[in-house]
């Protein structure tokens, strides 16, 4: 057994776990975050992603010993209080899902590449960089374009604070 | 249309939930004393058990029960069906082998259930069901249907004699052989439809729970038609009647078919749940989904077609071989005979059609509808061919197309299909135009400069959607009717519940149903509520798939509306002292047409509830119920356009421009439509260039098991799509709707290999066209 604490979603947290347990069924079996969703077992899917110190990381490749003393953001944690993360208003505007499976992942992925681009993102950037998150509804074709757009928007929001 | 009513691009009223991470969906279930199955499957395609020993197992940690195949046959738990009968074209009707929940006695494919363990934790479950030793005798296997059925195959049940299923026909036999005999030219060819996994991206999973005091059971479970679930698990298998078990179908995440039918899992998490008394739940993994869901297509056909010397169509003659897998799946019957068949008409006139179709068994997975279901293998044969005549012909693909087109309405096929409204030259038209299908001679050379072969291709298809009139269906085998109910209840204060028997996967049902209430009463769509999923709520349903939910399942509510409407313009006639013809609603207010007397919307509802002055005679309450049953199919149609450009030095396609132009008649929310496009095409496209389910002849085992191996698309396979409908309204439902849930699978396929076979110049070319076939073809080529 392994005696784990981290913060998830800004809360400390202290558990006991198996050595086993992965950072996906921590969030999900022990904290109750079932937003975070496993749609595979070889790492391929991308349902599973959340933020690790503020990267993105597919937390079924990841023990939750791994994650000990960690900042961990899950899909609850990302919008501020009542206010939906740009990318998350994104993908409801450019109906960038459908049944909702595979969405946390997505939108912890795009909030991911919107920060690592801070000069901007073409679709063929996006694209590229959606390689880790499958999707078997939506053809990707809104997925991208709610991509372009949060990053539009959060770009606008930046120069409109500096 | 009102900012919300039909037609409105609004964004999803359910969408809040899953982007926050609050969906629910059955593996985010917790009950209080919650267990965790794992099943021990065959590693075997083919196998005999001879000995189950669990001892080892149940003395693991956290061990509650390993059961077994003759402990559920104990229990009285019946085989799973096929709910639809066909009949082979001498008389017998369709052998159907026996399908255990766990398997007795014999393994019939990798993955087949044999046993179940429930433990504590999923680990634990896990880590037992590797302790539990099975004795396995090895059988040869076959899993090419063709080889199925040569002599000395090895046989999988003894119902089925050479593993043939059914052999069937349709059509005039005689009239396509006449026609052909005479013909000015035939073109003939073999098409293969590649087998594929549906791949909805949360895997199935299971909660069952047995309420002892009360011998009832409850499932979540990840189902495209809970009522259909309940049914067929009360009727058929005995878990229990249908009044001691309740389905409950939460969100659900992807369905593509594979979620119509009742597995193993299901029916054996509940019926453990009673053997342990503790609440039940499997969740499958992804290579359980890849092994156990039921796959998709898997045709092997020969198919003549034959022109008079001024290239009319005369006849098509198409003998085809199906592979069903180990048993028969729900409604996998169906799918290569009534939804595949029927169909290959096309959009053209052809005066003699036969078709022939032989199912056979194998030691694969259980094949059954996946997103289009016999439509995409008709018209991918179909489009195919018309195509490679066009070459052979040296006539244009439009212009074969276009002389060839039904354009008198209705018109009845020699397919049993009567279509009821369309307009092909319209959809062709408009993809042409959008995709400057003129102009691409000049970005043929401009490639070819770049060192790119580029290449175009259509595809016309047409389906047959709405599921369907039941009495129609009823007289072809299926063993259900499949109308839609609904209920339109008016709270007292004058919001909306809408309860469906349409099960909502992603279609966004939510938005949608309320769309058409929103409309027809003149109220925001926050005051109305769809309410689906649930045995216990909703009153009785047949599900969704086959693109009915709008056709169909709408065509319900808007019944149960009419009858609300009715009863609410007659206590607004009684209250303002109006006649009952002049009453309308319309801006959330009940009024009485050309006068300022009104009532608001929310007054004639709590007038219906609190009775003090209602007409004479009329009951209390305004919530009415119907059951709707299509007159007729709808037909969808349209025109898709690929635009491709190869690398001859590796083979690699990459789709330049994608064009879907489709008439799926009335619209309600066309930012919903694009997005069913969208997939749909993405789907085909994947079929076409990527996704390919491979067994090992040898062995039988599944070689693409999980997400290494099976190609699913990814964003960068996949370019923007151009969609555009060009729409006449279904006659044939009170909405006019025809749908669009599968379109996008059933033609893009054709387009996309038309294109790569015409960049290439070699038509000999299998789905999928991976980089190394299509590498492979050009060689062959030059």
């Amino acid at each position: 057994m392994a005696e784990i604490s981290m913060k998830v979603n800004g809360r400390a947290v202290t558990a006991e776990v198996e050595d086993r347990t992965l950072l996906v069924h921590f969030l999900r079996e022990h904290q109750g975050l079932t937003g975070t969703h496993v749609g595979c077992d070889t790492s391929q899917c991308g349902a599973c992603v959340v933020h690790v110190d503020g990267k993105a990381v597919k937390s079924c490749t990841m023990l939750a010993a791994q994650a000990s003393g960690a900042q961990v953001l899950t899909i609850e944690g990302l919008a501020d209080g009542g206010e939906l993360h740009p990318v998350q208003a994104a993908f409801r505007e450019h109906h960038g899902l459908q049944c909702g499976f595979c969405t946390p992942g997505m939108i912890m992925a795009a909030v991911d590449m919107i920060r690592r681009h801070p000069g901007g993102l073409d679709e063929k950037t996006v694209r590229a960089e959606l390689e880790g998150n499958l999707c078997r509804c939506t053809g990707y074709h809104n997925i991208v374009k709610a991509v372009l757009a949060a990053a539009e928007a959060m770009a606008g929001q930046k120069a409109k604070a500096a | 249309m009102s900012v919300e009513g039909v037609g409105a691009r609004i964004a999803r009223k359910e969408d809040k939930r899953f982007i926050t991470g609050l969906g629910r969906f059955v593996d985010d279930m917790v009950l209080p004393r919650m267990k965790h199955a794992a099943f021990v499957r065959s590693p075997y395609a083919h196998a005999k058990i001879t000995g189950i020993r669990t001892e080892a197992a149940k003395a693991m940690p956290g061990i509650l029960a390993v059961l077994t195949g003759p402990e559920l046959k104990d229990d009285g738990i019946g085989n799973l069906i096929c709910g639809w009968m066909i009949h082979s074209k001498d008389g017998t009707p369709m052998k159907m082998g026996a399908w255990s929940p766990l398997a007795v006695e014999r393994a019939r494919y990798v993955g087949d259930a044999v046993a179940v363990v429930v433990a504590e934790t999923r680990a634990q479950a896990r880590d037992a069901a590797e302790a539990v030793e099975v004795d396995y005798e090895e059988l040869p296997a076959v899993t090419e249907a063709v080889e199925a059925l040569k002599p000395g195959a090895p046989q999988l049940h003894p119902e089925a004699e050479n593993n043939l299923i059914f052999d069937w026909e349709l059509g005039d036999a005689k009239a396509t052989d006449e026609a052909i005999a005479r013909a000015a030219h035939v073109t003939r060819m073999k098409i293969v439809n590649n087998r594929l996994v549906p791949n909805a991206m949360e895997p199935r999973a299971a909660l069952g729970h047995y309420d002892g005091a009360e011998d009832h059971f409850t499932l979540w479970t990840t189902s495209q038609n809970p009522h259909l679930a309940r049914l067929v698990m009360s009727a058929f298998y005995n878990v229990a009647p249908e009044n001691k078990l309740r389905v409950i179908a939460p969100d659900v995440g992807g369905g593509f078919g594979s979620k119509i039918y009742i597995y193993p899992e299901e029916i054996v998490c509940l019926w453990a749940s009673k053997r342990t008394g503790f609440p039940v739940k499997w969740t499958a993994d992804r290579t359980e989904s890849f092994l156990c869901d039921a796959h998709g297509r898997d045709h092997v056909s020969e198919v003549s077609l034959a022109f008079d010397a001024d290239n009319q169509m005369i006849a098509l003659k198409v003998d085809t071989i199906a592979n069903l897998g180990a048993y028969m799946s729900l409604f996998s019957s169906c799918v290569p005979t009534y939804l595949y068949a029927t169909l290959l008409s096309g959009q053209y006139v052809i005066p003699a059609i036969h078709c022939n179709v032989r199912a056979v068994y194998t030691n694969t997975a259980p094949v059954d509808a996946y997103r289009g279901a016999g439509r995409p293998e008709a018209t991918y044969l179909l489009e195919r061919v018309v195509e490679t005549a066009a070459r052979e012909l040296q006539i244009s693909p439009a212009e074969l197309r276009r002389k060839n087109f039904i354009r008198a309405f209705p018109y009845q096929t020699p397919v049993i299909m009567n279509y009821d409204a369309g307009d092909y030259e319209a959809s062709l038209e408009a993809a042409m135009q959008a995709a400057d299908y003129a102009g691409f001679t000049v970005r043929r050379e401009e490639a070819r400069r770049r060192g790119k072969l580029r290449g175009i291709g259509m595809s016309c298809y047409i389906e047959a959607c709405g599921l369907a009139p039941s009495q129609a269906v009823g007289s072809l085998g299926a063993g259900v009717g499949l109308w839609e109910s609904a209920e339109v209840r008016v709270n007292m204060a004058g919001t909306v519940e809408v309860l469906t028997g349409s099960h909502s996967h992603g279609q966004g049902h939510e938005t949608t149903f309320a769309q058409v209430v929103a409309e027809r009463l003149g109220i925001s769509i926050d005051q109305v509520s769809i309410v689906h999923g649930d045995t216990d709520k909703v009153q009785m349903g047949m599900g969704t798939y086959g693109s009915r939910s709008g056709a169909v399942g709408m065509s319900a509510v808007v019944k149960a509306l009419d009858r609300v409407e009715a009863k609410a313009k007659r206590i607004a006639a009684h209250l303002l002292e109006a006649d009952e013809a002049d009453i309308v609603i319309e801006d959330g207010a009940v009024k009485v047409a050309g006068t300022d007397r009104s009532l608001p919307w929310a007054q004639v509802a709590l007038s219906a509830y609190t009775a003090h002055n209602l007409p004479e005679g009329m009951e209390p309450g305004l919530k009415e119920t119907s059951f709707y049953d299509p007159s007729n199919f709808t037909f969808p149609a349209g025109c898709h356009i690929a635009e491709v450009e190869v690398d001859p030095e590796t083979g690699h396609t990459e789709i330049v421009q994608f064009v879907a132009a489709d008439d799926f008649g009335n619209i309600i929310n066309p930012m919903i439509v694009e997005g069913q496009v969208h997939g749909g095409v993405a789907q085909g496209i994947g079929q076409a260039l990527l996704e390919g389910c491979r067994y090992d002849p040898d062995t039988g085992q599944l070689l693409t098991a999980s997400y290494m191996d099976y190609t699913m698309p990814r964003a960068a396979d996949l370019p923007s799509f151009d969609v555009l409908t060009s729409n006449t309204p279904s006659p044939s439902n009170p909405l006019g709707i025809k749908g669009c849930g599968e379109a996008g699978a059933i033609g893009s396929p054709p387009a996309v290999i038309n294109a790569i076979t015409d960049a290439i110049r070699n038509n000999e070319l299998p789905m999928p066209a991976s980089s190394q076939t299509v590498w492979k073809a050009l060689r062959k080529a030059a």
